[in-house]
């Protein structure tokens, strides 16, 4: 244990660790570096000393079991992870921004009375304190900021950091809580999946997104007929899908579906963070968007500044002609 | 039901955003203000929950921006009372300054249910929702989409939304405090008729809370827009120009066969 | 006709509702005119002779839950053939909408955005109204600002927002500035402070939302010495012609058909090009079926050499509507998927069956409505659609180089 340790929320998604739970580690060996203390990462759950292998990039692996900790349960969740901060004093607790994070990282911080950055990108240590990038304004806006008391507690933006092949000393500890946890007044009770039927966009290689540039329902006939000659599926960002112009299992985004086609067509999406994190790590993308600043551009291989509407019936035939 | 929706206003993002010469805030003088789109679906499943059980609705906000006009609208959609909470000076205090504030205007409403949208696009110290649970010493639980009054009396059932379109149903024993990042329907719309008409009939409570600055644990040093885009080669020419040359990119990464 | 000040629908409505003693609303003979004209009337469950029929019978609950009461897009053949001259689509329509609103029925989806936009920035396509000069940006005329730089003018020129926001529609307005330069007008803008002056809100029902533009737009004319409003915009061109006066204001405006035609002898010897084109004419509905003012648009474009006129086998009082009045420009998806037909389509259809090769307009929704039907007709390249400013600019030397 060191003041100068990095703390890592590992976050379990069935059998696997969710993707970002790596970049969190990313994150966590680059800072542990520069401040000369250890990476621990704490898994929550009944299975966490089985994901002890796939952690190995952190020094400590902390599994801690509880029953109440089966599920999620935001009460649970945070004390279990509030017992182990305050037994490991350390420097920085890194969570990512996710349904999980959101709830956890700001009880944690309250409870601690100890300072909160949302949209972590990037961070170094500043002395006694550290420097944080953060990204806010739906991303057209970045912030250093300074958080001078330990603990500080981060919420990371997937996609900031490239998972590391390094690995650490990959030492498991087993725990339980001191006292075992309390339910709390919110309970897990059951999930709710979507609807089968629906085509996954997960499985596709090719994906044509739309975003607001849609402005019409019927105007998603046109990328489908676009999505058609590519031999790929629609899919959307979250405005179209609130809109109900397509089922909630098409949506790309932290609160949806991420992604990893070959080719990301994305048409008319301003490529706001919460939309990148599920499809910044398509092999190839390809903006259109008539707004220059679109920051959906800063992840595109390609872009244009043309309307989608106007685009997608000449694509459409372009492919046909090359199709032949 | 007796609900509190707790509504903020953001620099609306259509208007390019400007930083003061010092660097280090936005130039709030330079920004239009509106409704925080997260606090919007609070309060339309706030009203959701009413329409379906009865109950009431009280809206408080910071005396702020265009608060006037999203309180009257709130009226207008059907809620019951408005409170504003005097803000001194031009900035709003950051979230978790401000969540002491919510929290003493909101402890004498004794409410059963208090929804807040789970994000705002200009908090860089995240999250007024849970620090308000912490400040009001209730229980919490973010990031739902969909609340439904419950078979037993006294909870409610919230869908908490994870990755991949898949929901987390959970029971919320009452009272609690919700982070809203969805409504079960849209944000109603109502017509400006009735918006102008709440103008002229609706009363503003005002709460004596008053806003105290918390020990400053997150500094802004700096403010800078991203770096324009730079990774994205950019196609020019007509729509069937870009069209074509897109073909032949897709063409030569054997995308189209 | 019915009163028609302030929160007229309301009071529409009572009158049709407590119709019990058999005598119809504005003496009503159910001819059935009306729906036989309408062209969406064959999808919707009560088209205009059903809609007074239920309406008498009290049952205004059906009428008002029916999404056929969000498929008029306003182009007032009800109205011009109704024997009985009941405003149909100017009184009606608008009541039964603004009653729906008010008790609570969403309006679709894409029109409540809309609304949105013009209360919030005072345009309908949600930019920042404090780009809205950003159409007169390094133009070659001297664009008078009378926001910043009040003095009396002959023309207010409301730009509209489509012509200030729209890249399509901005060329339109660029060729209109340098027009009225060369003419010798003078002409003023509000620039960043000018907002929708609502047309498309008052026909949709948005009562209240008509009324703060009226309210707003007052106060700014009021500020100012002109002579008379001139709009590209046939709506906006109705509007301050018969609503604007509900409010008491009262001012001179015209179309720039209108406006143009009197300027006909000064441009006869300005046409120094030949535009080479058979060119047919869309009548809009406002300033054609509504006002009857079929003539000065067709004398604009016969002044240009090379162009010759055809006309459509529906034409001037029988034109077919764009389908893009009365909030149509954000009702397609709702009309479709409720089995209405695709207006704009059939009329390019209509146009480029007369042989020509270019579609002329004089509505700023025109443009993109039918630009993109001849895209989905597979009319592209075969038939060009242009505003008549655009036409008259080129014969004049003054168009645009990247415009075809």
């Amino acid at each position: 244990m060191s003041d100068q340790d990095v703390l890592v929320l590992a976050e379990a998604r069935g059998d696997a660790l969710a993707d970002v739970t790596f970049e969190l580690l990313a994150a966590g060996r680059e800072l542990a570096r520069a401040t000369g203390g250890q990476v621990l990462a704490v898994v929550l759950g009944p299975n966490g000393a089985a994901h002890a292998p796939a952690l190995a990039a952190a020094d400590r692996i902390i599994a801690v079991d509880d029953p109440q900790l089966a599920e999620y349960s935001p009460e649970p969740f945070a004390s279990a992870l509030r017992e182990v901060v305050e037994a490991e004093q350390p420097r920085a607790v890194l969570t990512a921004s996710t349904s999980i994070g959101w709830d956890v990282a700001p009880l944690l911080a309250a409870r601690l009375d100890a300072p909160l950055a949302t949209g972590c990108q990037a961070i170094r240590p500043d002395g006694d304190g550290l420097l944080v990038t953060a990204s806010f304004c739906g991303g057209k806006m970045l912030a250093e900021c300074r958080v001078a008391a330990s603990p500080a507690i981060l919420m990371m933006l997937p996609g900031s950091y490239r998972p590391t092949d390094e690995t650490g000393k990959g030492e498991l500890e087993q725990r339980k809580p001191a006292a075992p946890l309390e339910p709390g007044a919110i309970a897990f009770e059951q999930w709710i999946y979507p609807e089968a039927g629906d085509v996954d966009i997960t499985q596709q290689d090719v994906l044509v997104a739309v975003g607001r540039g849609i402005q019409q329902q019927d105007n998603v006939e046109l990328a489908e007929e676009l999505a058609q000659a590519l031999g790929g599926a629609v899919c959307a960002s979250r405005p179209v899908v609130d809109q109900g112009w397509l089922p909630a299992t098409r949506q790309v985004g932290k609160s949806g579906m991420i992604v990893k086609p070959k080719l990301y067509l994305a048409l008319g999406v301003s490529g706001a963070p919460e939309h990148q994190e599920g499809m910044k790590g398509a092999e190839l993308i390809i903006a259109v968007n008539t707004d220059p600043k679109a920051p959906i551009f800063d992840v595109a291989h390609y872009g244009a500044e043309v309307d989608m509407l106007d685009l997608m019936p000449a694509l459409s035939e372009a492919i046909a002609a090359r199709k032949g | 039901m007796n609900i509190v929706v707790v509504v903020r206003q953001v620099p609306d993002l259509i208007e390019p955003l400007e930083i003061v010469p010092s660097g280090d805030a936005l130039d709030l003088d330079a920004a239009s203000f509106i409704l925080n789109e997260s606090d919007d679906h609070a309060l339309e499943q706030a009203l959701l929950l009413k329409e379906a059980g009865g109950g009431s609705v009280t809206v408080v906000a910071l005396d702020f921006g265009d608060v006037d006009n999203t309180l009257y609208t709130a009226v207008a959609k059907g809620a019951d009372r408005i409170v504003k909470i005097a803000c001194d000076g031009d900035t709003p205090p950051a979230p978790r300054d401000s969540a002491a504030v919510y929290a003493e205007a909101i402890k004498p409403l004794e409410a059963e249910l208090v929804l807040v949208g789970v994000q705002a696009h200009d908090e860089l110290d995240g999250g007024l929702s849970p620090f308000l649970a912490a400040a009001l010493e209730l229980p919490y639980v973010g990031v739902i989409r969909g609340v439904k009054a419950d078979d037993a009396p006294g909870t409610v059932a919230a869908c908490k939304e994870f990755p991949g379109a898949v929901m987390a149903r959970m029971s919320v024993k009452l009272p609690a405090v919700l982070g809203i990042l969805g409504a079960d329907q849209p944000p109603r719309y109502v017509p400006v008729s009735r918006i102008r008409g709440a103008m002229k009939t609706a009363q503003f409570e005002e709460s004596a809370a008053t806003l105290a600055a918390g020990e400053l644990l997150l500094s802004v040093s700096r403010l800078y827009p991203p770096a324009p885009a730079t990774r994205a080669e950019m196609l020019s020419g007509s729509e069937e120009e870009i069209a074509g040359r897109i073909a032949e990119i897709l063409a030569e990464k054997g995308l189209v066969k | 006709m019915a009163a028609t000040n302030g929160h007229n629908g309301v009071g529409l409505l009572e009158k049709l509702g407590k119709l019990d003693n058999g005598k119809p609303p504005f003496g009503c003979i159910q001819c059935g005119l009306c729906a036989a004209s309408c062209p969406l009337g064959p999808a919707m469950e009560y088209p205009p002779r059903k809609l007074i029929l239920q309406a008498m019978a009290g049952n205004l609950d059906k009428l008002l839950t029916s999404p056929s009461l969000w498929m008029c897009v306003s182009c007032y053949a009800c109205s011009k053939r109704c024997p009985r001259g009941i405003e149909l689509a100017e009184e009606l329509w608008p009541a039964l909408r603004d009653a729906a609103m008010q008790a609570g029925h969403q309006p679709p989806a894409e029109i409540q955005e809309t609304f949105q936009n013009v209360f919030k920035y005072g345009n309908v396509l949600g930019k920042s109204p404090r780009q809205r000069l950003q159409w007169a940006k390094d133009l070659d005329v001297r664009v008078l600002d009378l926001s910043r730089e009040p003095r009396p003018v002959d023309v207010l020129w409301l730009v509209g927002c489509y012509p200030s926001y729209y890249p399509r529609n901005q060329v339109v307005a660029r060729a209109f500035a340098r027009i009225m330069t060369e003419l010798g007008v003078s002409w003023g803008i509000l620039g960043t402070k000018e907002k929708a002056v609502g047309e498309c809100d008052r026909m949709f029902g948005e009562e209240g939302l008509f009324e703060t533009l009226v309210e707003q737009n007052r106060k700014m004319f009021d500020e100012q010495d002109f002579g008379k409003i001139v709009v590209l915009d046939p709506h906006a061109f109705r509007a301050l012609q018969s609503f604007y006066p509900r409010f008491n204001a009262w001012y001179p405006v015209q179309h720039y058909t209108v406006f143009l035609e009197e300027y006909i002898e000064q441009l006869k010897p300005l046409m120094v090009k030949p535009v080479e084109a058979v060119v047919t004419y869309h009548d809009n509905c406002c300033v054609g079926r509504r006002c009857e003012c079929y003539d000065p648009p067709r004398q604009l474009l016969e002044l240009i050499p090379g162009v010759k006129l055809v006309e459509m086998s529906s034409n001037r009082d029988d034109s077919l509507c764009c389908g893009g009045g009365g909030g149509g420009m954000w009702l397609d998806a709702h009309i479709v998927a409720n089995g209405g037909r695709r207006l704009s389509d059939e009329r390019v259809e209509q146009a480029a069956a007369t042989g020509a090769d270019t579609l002329a307009v004089s509505c700023p929704y025109e443009l993109s409505r039918f630009e993109d039907a001849a895209k989905v007709t597979g009319l592209e390249g075969k038939l060009k659609v242009r505003d008549i400013i655009e036409l008259l600019a080129e014969s004049m030397d003054l168009g645009e180089r990247s415009i075809a």
